[in-house]
């Protein structure tokens, strides 16, 4: 090969100037054989323990039971090793089953259209206000307290960039976004958008009441839904159906793995109107040569390898495997078992609601209707009340005072089709012994 | 091996009542759950039996070529084989399950795994410290100039809003500068395909915020005066980023911090043998050098030894004695990027890749990418131009322009008679300076029998189109699909299924 090439030694091939030679050897890791790999990072999943604990944790990540059917699919060579279907003929098996992907999120949120994937839930809520920002020519946003917490952050990360302005929309007393405001807040017309989640981080159904997503639209202003937890979408009704316009979403839920949080996979689906302005990947229907049925990447003028600064987004890579997943365990499920499997997570998360708030000092911290995620309030700091439960091997959920130091007495607990009853009740014991303990610390 | 061309329906239009699947217990009904208007009217999904999932899912695996059918040498991409230990760490149920809300102490595997990978990428790229918080290159660019755009702000130089890219550069860099209110100003090439110093002279001033850069670039040829561009920009002032699309073509042989980058970002779904999926998920870490260290996107993984203290090494090493807590807490810090901390799952295949490699491997890894590739154009530089006919690293760009010229046979043609011969395409026409290209670049996982297979598909697909350009033209005819009707998909925009009125 060197002789064919024209050079003597490898090294001739790599030569870089003295200026920019390695001056020592890189320090990485030692080199393992395969078993020697399996040893070691067996000892790395000694070392997570997490697995051992009784979990009640969710807020944007979600545990459910993903048939092996999935994985076996998933993990096909040609869908793993396969690049963005740029040659479509040879692609034409990833391009269906991405155009399957946007039937379903689209049939599930009730909108138009959906994009091929963004990289989580969070993003997904910040290219969707950056499509609001373009449709509108405003710079503002205003979004409900009651988005998670993560996903705002993500927000304000982008809009230092973009010289956005964020505004938030308070949460009342029932949980649900304080709407009184809102009128007063458009009035000027300088927000591209209002942003809502529902369910939202405290597990509430927060969709907008009938007649308010009118009245957001009269100020030309674009309402966002964001759903964090895509298993909802089989139960409560549609985003488009109160208002969105764009739905920024999570669907982890649907056959992706937690994996201490990534990759998960967003979507974001809007009216026609938007279609234009959604970022990333769209797969097409048409034809071939033939007139065959031949599926597509489309609309590209929109994309950065075409428009480069003027793109809609500069997202190339997206979660396409994920997506591929997610299709293949809504196939699975199918609409028998995505309702049934929502209807288990509302029916564990009441009785869990129930079993708890019967305990002294405990209480359902808001009153709105919840799917599978509620706030509980705890006598004493949550902090304690959930360390106390670590040592008893249970993860009792989050203390919401991480972000609403107003909240530091409530835990977000959640319980899906994999939370038994006898889970519930060994929660409820540790904490039914939590007051008895605080009390004997003082 | 021609793909099966037989149709396969949507999944909408198969499946029946009854065909449901019995995953989960019986349950209540949803409207003994939930007040009524807050529950959805319809679900218009179709029920298919597992068998047909299966066998609908198995057919269009069939009708998709991957790394695993056959070779992929579509520049710029790096589709090296995706070795299995990689998922079977990646999918041991106590990493695969852990939720990032999990206390810091229940964690501590995955802590150690984020902790490791990060530092044999700071020393493996010379940078101080990488974030592994964003979720692919794009991603890391704009984290990277969200940190640039926070750092002139703190050096009270808010002024500086240019981001100089060469012409050769990848359509991210310009459209993420955008996302930063950044202006973008192109750099065009010199006769070598280089980034001329003198050219970066001129432009290099006291609005320069980043200059974007990749090396080797993406024509494939190294910048020998990278650290003359470097200091010219530090010298007026702005910081050099590095785009880490090239990285497999340089490592253990020189290091982005080395040659003058202050910030840069790597696809690990590249160099580290992270499968591509389709598009995705990826994984983009952030380096960057020591000043920037602060405004990294959070969390970071901080390392403790047995009494406490902070760890600071300066590259990998063992972590069986340390521990580690995920740090959000960082003041000058640009914020977080994505919903959880990382695609740890990615970072996982990463360090697994590392380790069996170390050292010695990456670096021999890097010497047989850039082998394959120079075999490759010395072999087909009598049948196609090669406009740049030097050494060049991983990947090299030819061209069709005088096929097209003498034949009519474009770089598309060839790439559509490539997918009839079995093989994948180069990247076609990019970059865009070229024209009629075709970037290559066949990385060190294949075989030289393989390459030598492919030099002769290519070198035949020339030679049938001086002889019968007609049957170039009409490739491709072994796909599951012909030519596909582009204008129609962007003119009549056909996205989604929809149910039968």
């Amino acid at each position: 090969m060197l002789r064919v090439i024209g050079v003597d030694t490898l090294d001739d091939l790599v030569r870089v100037p003295d200026a920019v030679a390695l001056r020592a050897p890189v320090e990485v890791t030692p080199r393992l054989s395969e078993i020697e790999i399996a040893e070691r990072f067996g000892r790395f999943a000694e070392r997570t323990t997490a697995g051992g604990y009784t979990s009640f944790l969710g807020a944007g990540a979600y545990r459910h039971y993903i048939p092996p059917v999935v994985g076996a699919i998933a993990m096909r060579g040609e869908f793993l090793t396969s690049y963005t279907p740029y040659q479509a003929e040879v692609s034409q098996g990833y391009l269906q089953a991405i155009y399957e992907w946007q039937t379903y999120i689209a049939l599930l949120t009730g909108l138009d259209v959906a994009n091929a994937s963004v990289y989580d839930g969070a993003t997904a809520l910040a290219e969707g206000a950056i499509m609001a920002v373009n449709a509108t020519g405003r710079k503002a946003i205003l979004i409900s307290q009651a988005v998670h917490p993560n996903y705002r952050a993500v927000l304000r990360t982008y809009a230092e960039g973009l010289e956005l302005t964020v505004d938030e929309l308070p949460y009342g007393a029932d949980g649900r976004t304080d709407l009184r405001a809102l009128d007063a807040a458009l009035a000027d017309q300088r927000y591209a958008a209002v942003v809502v989640q529902s369910p939202n981080f405290f597990g509430a159904i927060d969709a907008l009441p009938a007649g308010v997503a009118e009245r957001v639209k009269s100020t030309k202003t674009v309402v966002i839904g964001v759903v964090a937890e895509a298993m909802s979408l089989a139960a409560l009704a549609a985003p488009a159906t109160w208002g969105a316009e764009i739905c920024a979403g999570e669907a982890q839920s649907f056959g992706n793995a937690i994996a201490y949080g990534g990759p998960h996979v967003g979507f974001i689906a809007a009216t026609n109107e938007h279609l234009r302005r959604i970022p990333g990947r769209l797969v097409g229907r048409t034809v071939d040569v033939n007139g065959k049925t031949a599926y597509v990447l489309t609309l590209q003028a929109r994309e950065q390898h075409i428009r480069r600064e003027k793109a809609t987004s500069n997202i190339c890579t997206n979660q396409a495997h994920c997506a591929l997943c997610a299709t293949v365990y809504l196939a699975a499920l199918g609409k028998t078992g995505l309702r049934g499997c929502a209807a288990l997570n509302v029916a564990r998360t009441n009785e869990l609601k129930t079993k708890v708030a019967k305990l002294d000092g405990f209480s359902v911290r808001f009153g709105a209707p919840t799917f599978n995620e509620v706030a509980i309030r705890v006598p004493g700091r949550a902090a304690d009340v959930l360390s106390a439960l670590e040592r008893k091997q249970i993860l009792g959920g989050i203390s919401l005072g991480r972000w609403y130091p107003e909240l530091d007495d409530c835990i977000l607990m959640t319980a899906t089709e994999l939370t038994s009853s006898a889970d519930v009740d060994r929660l409820t014991t540790a904490l039914s012994e939590f007051p008895v303990r605080a009390a004997a610390r003082v | 091996m021609p793909l099966p061309a037989f149709d396969t329906p949507l999944i909408f239009e198969t499946g029946q009542e009854g065909r449901a699947n019995r995953y989960l217990p019986e349950g209540p009904a949803l409207e003994t759950l939930l007040p009524r208007e807050a529950l959805r009217d319809d679900l218009p999904l179709p029920d298919n039996s597992e068998l047909d999932v299966v066998r609908h899912f198995t057919r269009l695996s069939q009708k998709t070529f991957g790394i695993d059918t056959a070779f992929y040498p579509l520049g710029s991409c790096t589709m090296k084989y995706n070795p299995r230990i990689n998922d079977a760490m990646a999918n041991l149920p106590a990493l695969r399950d852990v939720h990032p809300f999990a206390p810091d102490h229940a964690a501590q595997g995955a802590l150690a795994v984020m902790w490791e990978l990060e530092r044999a990428l700071g020393s493996l790229f010379g940078m101080a410290a990488f974030s592994l918080n964003p979720a692919a290159g794009a991603h890391a660019e704009l984290a990277a100039l969200l940190i640039a755009k926070a750092y002139f702000k703190r050096k009270g130089e808010p002024q500086r809003n240019v981001v100089i890219v060469p012409d050769t550069a990848h359509g991210t860099n310009p459209a993420s500068a955008a996302m930063v209110g950044f202006k973008v100003l192109s750099l065009k090439s010199d006769a070598h395909g280089r980034v001329d110093p003198e050219e970066m002279r001129k432009v290099a001033g006291p609005d320069t915020a980043v200059c974007m850069m990749t090396n080797p670039n993406t024509l494939g040829l190294f910048e020998p005066r990278i650290h003359e561009v470097s200091d010219i920009v530090h010298n007026a002032g702005g910081l050099m980023y590095y785009d880490g699309a090239n990285a497999n073509a340089l490592m253990g042989n020189t290091r982005p911090g080395d040659m003058g980058f202050d910030l840069m970002h790597l696809n690990l779904h590249k160099t580290f043998t992270i499968p591509h999926g389709g598009g995705g998920a990826g994984a983009g870490p952030v380096g960057v050098a020591a000043h920037l260290v602060p405004f990294l996107p959070t969390p970071v993984v901080r390392a403790f030894d047995a009494g406490g203290n902070a760890v600071d090494a300066s590259g990998w090493r063992d972590s069986t004695d340390l521990t580690f807590a995920l740090e959000f807490d960082r003041p000058q810090a640009i914020g977080t990027m994505r919903s959880f901390w990382s695609n740890f799952a990615h970072m996982v295949r990463a360090l697994a890749y590392t380790y069996a490699n170390g050292a010695d491997g990456l670096t021999t890894v890097s010497q047989l990418a850039v082998l394959n590739a120079n075999y490759i154009r010395a072999s087909i530089r009598d049948v196609v131009d090669v406009p740049y006919d030097e050494i060049n690293r991983h990947e090299f760009v030819a061209s069709a322009q005088s096929l097209k010229r003498e034949t009519g046979v474009r770089a598309l043609d060839i790439a559509k008679a490539l997918l009839d011969r079995g093989y994948h395409a180069p990247t076609v026409y990019f970059p865009l300076i070229v024209p009629e290209c075709m970037m290559i670049e066949p990385t060190e996982t294949e075989s030289k029998e393989t390459l030598d297979q492919f030099i002769a598909a290519l070198r035949e697909i020339v030679a049938t189109a001086k002889s019968d350009p007609e049957q170039i033209l009409a490739a491709p005819v072994n796909t599951a699909v012909g030519r596909i009707d582009e204008t129609r998909a962007a003119r009549q925009p056909d996205l989604r299924w929809r149910p039968p009125a």
